[in-house]
């Protein structure tokens, strides 16, 4: 658990430094990005080098950095001067909204469809779902955003064309559309990992002993659910983190406010301690999420534990 | 059996299985075809898309002369949407054969030769794969701002890590197979273990991965254009189409909808191609 816990610490540090060289590496004058609109004149450019340590070493600037970060201190956003975190905290409420709705849609509809498919393997209904889960990988969040857009919002007027909108039923409302855009291709691959894990624990020797023993429908299939549990629950926390970096398209197609327009706009106009710290937030709520997701798939099946020792390389 | 002759049997197995197809897999290789063909004459369409006629602006679909309409620039959105095929297509292609390639080369390495290179090419993957390639590709893609191969080579490097782990695990499991082992016990340079034994062996899931590959990176590129990053403000491309499409989209619909459909088409037809192709590799190597 402590070498799990050091490997994520690991990760984000390993990101951390390549966020900050590609910042570096990016092409454009640093001084001129931090002043913006107004005329460089020497003296400001000076100042500038001065206040953000621009002359030292970039070793040195990265640990500068990094202790202000783990410090809760991210700096201030360069185009609008507001500390970093206030600027990120008003914009993740409505990418957390959207991304919750679109992972709770995608859970709803995926795993019940691939619990369906492998039931019914190989007949129409099978292939039916097998086929339009294909499609829904392959349709971007971005296309099919706009094609929703297109329909329920500009044709039908059911909805409304951009915004976040105010208060809990009006944002829901208005994150609808965005969500369900979102949660199609994750829907569909859910679809494929639970069709795929449900069939094979089917196929097993177990289900075919209890169900000679006579056992019920119900307790089968509470047997089998469980056992094709792991697999599910850990690419449903694998999405959970895929799903953010689809955000960043479907906020743009909704005009939404959220941190992933954020995200686009800060990299257009270089805000480099936005880029930084937003890069930063993803990576710590991934990492994260995949390890809640481990320690879960150990608590419904303890038998995990003992893989490490086998994981050994046959050579 | 003389090369003509297998090459005669082959061509029958083909035939024997083009009857048995099913209708949207069909559907899909006729689509992938088109595709192709669209891809290479489309930089002979760009210069004739791209014509402006600023008096004309945005037209809606079914305007003389332009059966889509036109866009802000007065440009045909039929002609645009078809010289948009190359840039679609191109560039996923090269991410694709580039990150296979990046993996077949490090991930047969990284199983034959174990210890420490393998330890260090499958942390260098954990790490790369922990984080979401779109944010990445969004985010590198947008500081780098180098144009479309740029944004190509960019792409190929976070597509690299899981082609790497695939292959690594796929030759992992031939290594205890007797074949390995009598040519090693003959003295074969370990080049040509590598390149004329282990390969062919794990080729069939390189096959099958490299189509999942193309149609991932399509819609990769394409978001990226659609944000503004990976190619001109000026090219035709189906994401740079949705985007600017967006914005007067009651003016002309199809402006957008247009590339946006192109694109779930052209990826999910890559993608059941791609399956059709991934099982038939199987039951032949099951049989």
């Amino acid at each position: 658990m402590a070498a799990r816990l050091a490997q994520a610490v690991g990760v984000l540090m390993v990101l951390s430094v390549i966020v900050f060289s590609l910042l570096h590496m990016a092409p454009g004058d640093l001084v001129k990005n931090l002043v913006g609109t107004r005329r460089v004149t020497d003296e400001i450019r000076r100042a500038i080098v001065e206040h953000h340590g621009l002359d030292r070493p970039v070793v040195v600037q990265y640990l500068t950095w990094l202790t202000r970060a783990v410090r809760g201190d991210f700096g201030t956003s360069v185009r609008s001067g507001a500390p970093v975190l206030d600027v990120i905290g008003d914009r993740l409420p409505l990418t957390v909204g959207l991304t919750l709705l679109a992972f709770v849609l995608a859970v709803g509809i995926g795993i019940p469809l691939g619990v369906l498919a492998a039931r019914r393997r190989g007949t129409g209904v099978d292939r039916v779902v097998t086929t339009s889960a294909v499609v829904g990988i392959s349709a971007p969040g971005f296309a099919l955003g706009l094609l929703l857009l297109h329909v329920f919002a500009v044709t039908l007027r059911w909805f409304p064309t951009h915004g976040g909108g105010e208060g809990v039923a009006d944002r829901v409302w208005h994150l609808s559309l965005p969500a369900l855009a979102l949660a199609v291709g994750t829907a569909a691959m859910l679809v494929r990992i639970t069709r795929a894990a449900v069939a094979h624990e089917l196929s097993q020797d177990y289900v075919l002993f209890a169900r000679s023993r006579g056992l019920g429908r119900r307790r089968t299939s509470l047997m089998v659910m469980k056992n094709a549990a792991t697999p599910v629950l850990t690419s449903a926390g694998l999405v959970l983190g895929a799903l953010f970096g689809s955000t960043v398209l479907v906020e743009e197609t909704f005009s939404l406010p959220g941190l992933g327009q954020l995200l686009a706009d800060s990299i257009t106009f270089k805000d480099v301690p936005v880029v930084q710290a937003i890069v930063l937030l993803v990576a710590a709520v991934i990492v994260g999420v995949t390890l809640t997701v481990d320690l879960l798939v150990l608590a419904v099946d303890p038998r995990q534990l003992d893989h490490r020792a086998r994981r050994r390389p046959i050579r | 059996m003389s090369a003509s002759d297998l090459v005669r049997s082959s061509l029958r197995g083909t035939a024997v299985s083009l009857r048995r197809m099913p209708g949207s897999v069909a559907a899909s290789l006729v689509l992938v075809l088109l595709l192709i063909v669209l891809s290479g004459i489309s930089p002979f369409l760009e210069p004739v898309a791209l014509t402006k006629d600023l008096a004309l602006g945005v037209t809606p679909a079914g305007t003389a002369g332009h059966p889509l309409g036109t866009d802000t620039l007065g440009r045909d959105v039929l002609l645009m949407s078809m010289a948009g095929t190359a840039s679609a297509i191109v560039g996923p292609v090269a991410v694709a054969l580039g990150s296979t390639l990046l993996g077949i080369v490090f991930g047969i390495t990284a199983a034959w030769r174990g210890g420490l290179w393998d330890a260090v090419v499958s942390r260098a993957c954990e790490i790369l794969l922990a984080l979401p390639v779109t944010l990445l590709a969004i985010v590198v893609a947008g500081i780098l701002g180098g144009g479309y191969w740029v944004t190509v080579a960019v792409l190929v490097l976070l597509f690299a890590p899981s082609d790497v782990r695939m292959v690594r695990a796929a030759t992992l499991q031939q290594l205890p197979r007797p074949y390995v082992e009598s040519a090693l016990a003959l003295g074969m340079p370990t080049g040509r273990i590598l390149t004329f034994h282990l390969l062919p062996n794990v080729a069939p899931i390189i096959w099958a991965n490299l189509f999942v590959n193309v149609a991932f990176a399509l819609v990769s590129l394409a978001g990226l254009s659609f944000l503004g990053f990976g190619v001109s403000a000026q090219a035709a491309d189906w994401g740079r189409q949705l985007a600017d499409g967006r914005a007067f989209i009651f003016q002309n619909p199809a402006a957008s909808v247009v590339p946006g459909v192109l694109v779930i088409v052209a990826a999910a037809a890559i993608n059941v191609a791609g399956d059709w192709a991934s099982s038939r590799s199987e039951r032949r190597a099951a049989r």
